[in-house]
């Protein structure tokens, strides 16, 4: 935690409200996003419960397991789950605009422009917090390898059609989840998280309530009770007036109402089995209704809460203005959608169980150029996140306060201007260090001259300047002018290569093998999913 | 619950299935141990079931053969009392080793778990290593395993699967801390005489000033450790103790150790400004400052 947010935790303490952490919003929202909230079974590790889904915050799914040791009620959960979930998935696979990518020639090594199809928008599942991510990709593994009826006749326990579908889906979204600043997947409390400061340590942040607590406590109430009463306060029937925002559920609820409710539903599940005519099947058919509508009552109760306060996180959220590059970073996403839909289309076999030493390494060096270009790109578009970069001596603003024009020493002079600044902030800068400032958008380089007796900066401007022998109007900085400068690169530079897949030394694996289907998880007595 | 249902399943059958996957991940070479024996470990009282369990782990070692101890006894000295600990199970390998196993309920999904509840399940497993080596050093030809067998249902299925944990590290960390740890009769020492914690026979109110009288250093991982966070929780915020926002505030702020004294060096009310720490703050606050964030 940088020194400034520390100090925004301290202020939200004094203040008993949450500070911000930024002035722009850094994660692109979408219009429409798909908000998730899963609930396990305890003791069962990862067998779903139930769960609200839905783009309508007025009108939810509500997906319910009356007896999650039951393989059927689970698949038909999955099922459910699916048709609530690939339709706002599809609706976005098939609006598609044309644009151009540069494609190396494998046979003659040329880069050439090819037109291909990117999705306009992409659809964001939002789920309330980390737990909540997990049990995506969970969720995910879980499904993929599963055959259905019509791929295998004979699987013992045949899948519904469309879930080894929605498993691919949700591996996909949850891998991408692990890029840092991609928006496919996000959960509530990161998003919050990013962008203001409790008064409560970040473990505690990780609840949902709590948090909400912070940032937007009932007027005139300090936001630490707020969150004490999120957090412990319980009603008169002994239940948690804020349930946990998931998958895992209190134990309160666990034991005092659901246990006796899905008792209920045994047994009239049971009697049913055990009518002997019809006109007592009628009966119990009714009794396991009434069983099963109770148990959906209950665990309604217990997700419509985290349900409104995650649209209330969104809402809160959606007052920020979006970050210039929080919107390219969603281009990415879009392409990483996209992307994913072919691998579908083409017949590709689902993700493998585990990544080949190849694609491993590829997905390594992705995400950290992707957490440089967030660092970079979060800085950039926010003064706030920038002063923490100063402040850690890796930017810094300065006044310019003298422009001496000179020029390189070539056959033909290119503009080289140099800069003398003044500041307040320490950049920790060497001789010829690199520095870069944004014009227009795009980043302009700089390097470090020397310090001058009084403490100013001296810096010469080394490109962006068009190719006259004079700067072109507007890309030299003028006396008078505030910039901020860092020492950080704005954009990341091509990434190393990695050999072919075909190339893999065997230190590595070797060249991965075909790309076969993987067999599906061979059924047992007990599974959980 | 599935949990103990687990253990059962994969302890069943006289420990047959869980003596197979440990002679498959940490045999090394000894002949499969198939059937083992379980020595009975009954005693009366704690102090009595680790003595039959030193004494079973000494003629197992003796027989140089493999034998499943179930839920054996260990005794560990923590602050200068001692502790009783009951291991899910140790084998005795034929050369003398001695291996802890953990059994846990969280799925073990293509052959990886989630790494913070392994890391809990080392932390946890380490003390039992540390607690079998008081017993191994008095055993002729006995040693402890620094690695650790974990047993978790594979996938999603309820059958056994294992890994082996090298608990080396946590067992430097609890080491340290034990010796670290202050005395119980020392902390008792310091309490106003007549203070008690029992339950029965004294007022909420009194009960309340008894734990007060105990000093307490809350941080946020006590909420996931203590029954008493949130009371010790409360009292570190009203005494305003920066570190009841996250241990490392107390590296990042030094000297100003609550959230008053902070503040106030940030806005220049106090605070020597030749010290590094209240430098920082103030650079930091002014930063933010400019960057709009809002003041007070
Ligand atoms: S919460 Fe528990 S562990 Fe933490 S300081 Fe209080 S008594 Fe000690």
């Amino acid at each position: 935690m940088s020194l400034i947010a520390t100090l925004a935790r301290l202020e939200a303490v004094e203040s008993g409200r949450a500070q911000p952490l930024a002035t722009v919003r850094h994660r692109h929202l979408s219009e429409r996003p798909l908000v998730f909230v899963p609930l396990t079974t305890a003791g069962e590790a990862g067998a779903p419960l139930g769960a609200l889904v839905g783009t309508d915050r007025n009108a939810p799914t509500l997906l319910v397991v009356p007896q999650p040791r039951d393989r059927d009620l689970r698949f038909t959960f999955l099922a459910d789950l699916a048709e609530a979930v690939l339709p706002y998935l599809d609706a976005y696979a098939a609006d598609i605009e044309l644009t151009e990518r540069s494609e190396t020639d494998p046979e003659t090594g040329k880069k050439t422009k090819v037109e291909v199809e990117l999705c306009a928008d992409a659809p964001q599942l939002i789920v309330p917090g980390r737990a909540g991510v997990d049990f995506v990709r969970l969720l995910g593994r879980s499904m993929r390898f599963r055959r259905t009826a019509e791929q295998d006749p004979d699987a013992p326990y045949p899948a519904p059609p469309r879930v080894p579908l929605l498993g691919r889906w949700f591996t996909h979204y949850a891998e991408r989840a692990r890029t840092p600043g991609a928006a496919l997947l996000l959960a509530a409390t990161d998003l919050l998280n990013r962008h203001w400061a409790t008064g409560q340590s970040s473990l505690e942040d990780q609840h949902l309530g709590a948090l909400l607590a912070w940032i937007d406590p009932p007027a005139g109430e300090p936001g630490a009770e707020a969150a004490l009463r999120a957090e412990l306060a319980r009603g008169a029937d002994g239940q948690l007036l804020c349930p946990p925002a998931g998958p895992a559920t209190d134990p309160a609820f666990d034991n005092r109402l659901l246990a006796p409710a899905v008792e209920r539903y045994d047994r009239a599940r049971q009697a049913l089995q055990a009518a002997e005519d019809g006109l007592a099947a009628d009966d119990r058919l009714g009794q396991l209704t009434a069983a099963e509508r109770e148990i959906r009552r209950l665990l309604a109760a217990q997700l419509m809460p985290t349900w409104s306060a995650v649209w209330r996180a969104l809402d809160l959220l959606r007052e920020l203005p979006e970050g210039d590059r929080a919107a390219a970073r969603w281009t990415s996403d879009r392409w990483s959608f996209t992307g994913h839909r072919d691998r579908i289309t083409a017949g590709e076999p689902p993700q493998p169980r585990r990544d080949d030493a190849v694609t491993a390494a590829t997905k390594l060096l992705r995400r950290e150029r992707a957490q440089a270009e967030l660092e970079a790109g979060e800085a950039l578009d926010d003064p706030l996140v920038m002063a923490g970069r100063r402040l850690s001596g890796e930017a810094f603003a300065g006044e310019v306060v003298e422009v001496t024009p000179a020029w390189s020493e070539s056959k033909r002079p290119s503009p080289r201007p140099l800069l003398t600044l003044r500041t307040d902030d320490a950049p920790h800068l060497a001789e010829g260090a690199k520095v870069y400032r944004s014009l227009d958008g795009k980043p302009q380089k700089a390097e470090f001259v020397a310090y001058e007796p009084g403490g100013a900066l001296v810096l010469r401007v080394l490109d962006k300047m068009g190719r006259a022998k004079d700067p072109a109007p507007g890309s030299v900085p003028e006396k008078g002018d505030r910039i901020c400068w860092t020492l950080f690169e704005h954009e990341q530079r091509g990434a190393p290569k990695l050999p072919d897949p075909e190339a893999t030394p065997w230190t590595h694996g070797g060249p991965p093998g075909a790309a076969t289907a993987e067999q599906p998880d061979a059924p047992t007595p007990e599974d959980l999913l | 619950m599935r949990g103990n249902a687990f253990e059962a399943k994969v302890k069943g059958d006289g420990g047959t299935e869980l003596l197979r996957l440990l002679h498959e991940r940490m045999g090394e070479g000894a002949e499969p141990p198939g059937q083992a024996p379980t020595p009975d470990l009954a005693a009366a009282g704690p102090e009595g079931r680790a003595a039959r369990t030193a004494l079973a782990l000494r003629e197992a070692t003796e027989a140089g053969g493999w034998a499943l101890l179930d839920h054996p006894m260990l005794a560990l000295e923590v602050a200068g009392s001692p502790a009783y600990l009951e291991p899910d199970a140790v084998v005795v390998h034929p050369d003398g080793r001695w291996t802890v196993v953990e059994i846990k309920s969280f799925p073990m999904i293509d052959a990886a778990a989630d790494p913070s509840k392994v890391g809990a399940a080392a932390r946890q497993s380490a003390v039992y290593v540390l607690a079998l080596e008081r017993v191994a050093v008095l055993t002729k030809g006995a040693s402890v395993d620094h690695s650790v067998l974990l047993v978790c249902p594979r996938d999603f299925s309820n059958l056994p699967t294992a890994s082996v944990v090298d608990v080396r590290k946590q067992l430097a960390v609890t080491r340290r801390q034990l010796t670290r740890l202050s005395r119980i009769e020392d902390i008792a020492d310091e309490l106003p005489p007549g203070t008690t914690f029992d339950l029965d026979g004294q007022s909420g109110a009194s009960l309340a000033t008894a734990v007060e009288a105990v000093p307490a250093v809350y941080a946020p991982e006590c909420l996931a450790a203590c029954e008493l966070a949130f009371h010790c929780r409360g009292r570190a915020r009203e005494q305003g103790t920066v570190t009841a926002l996250g241990r490392s505030l107390r590296g990042e702020l030094g000297s100003l150790t609550t959230v008053e004294e902070v503040l106030a060096a940030a806005r220049g009310e106090s605070g020597d400004p030749a010290d590094p720490t209240v430098a920082a703050v103030r650079r930091a606050a002014a930063l933010r400052a400019e960057a709009g964030a809002p003041c007070h």
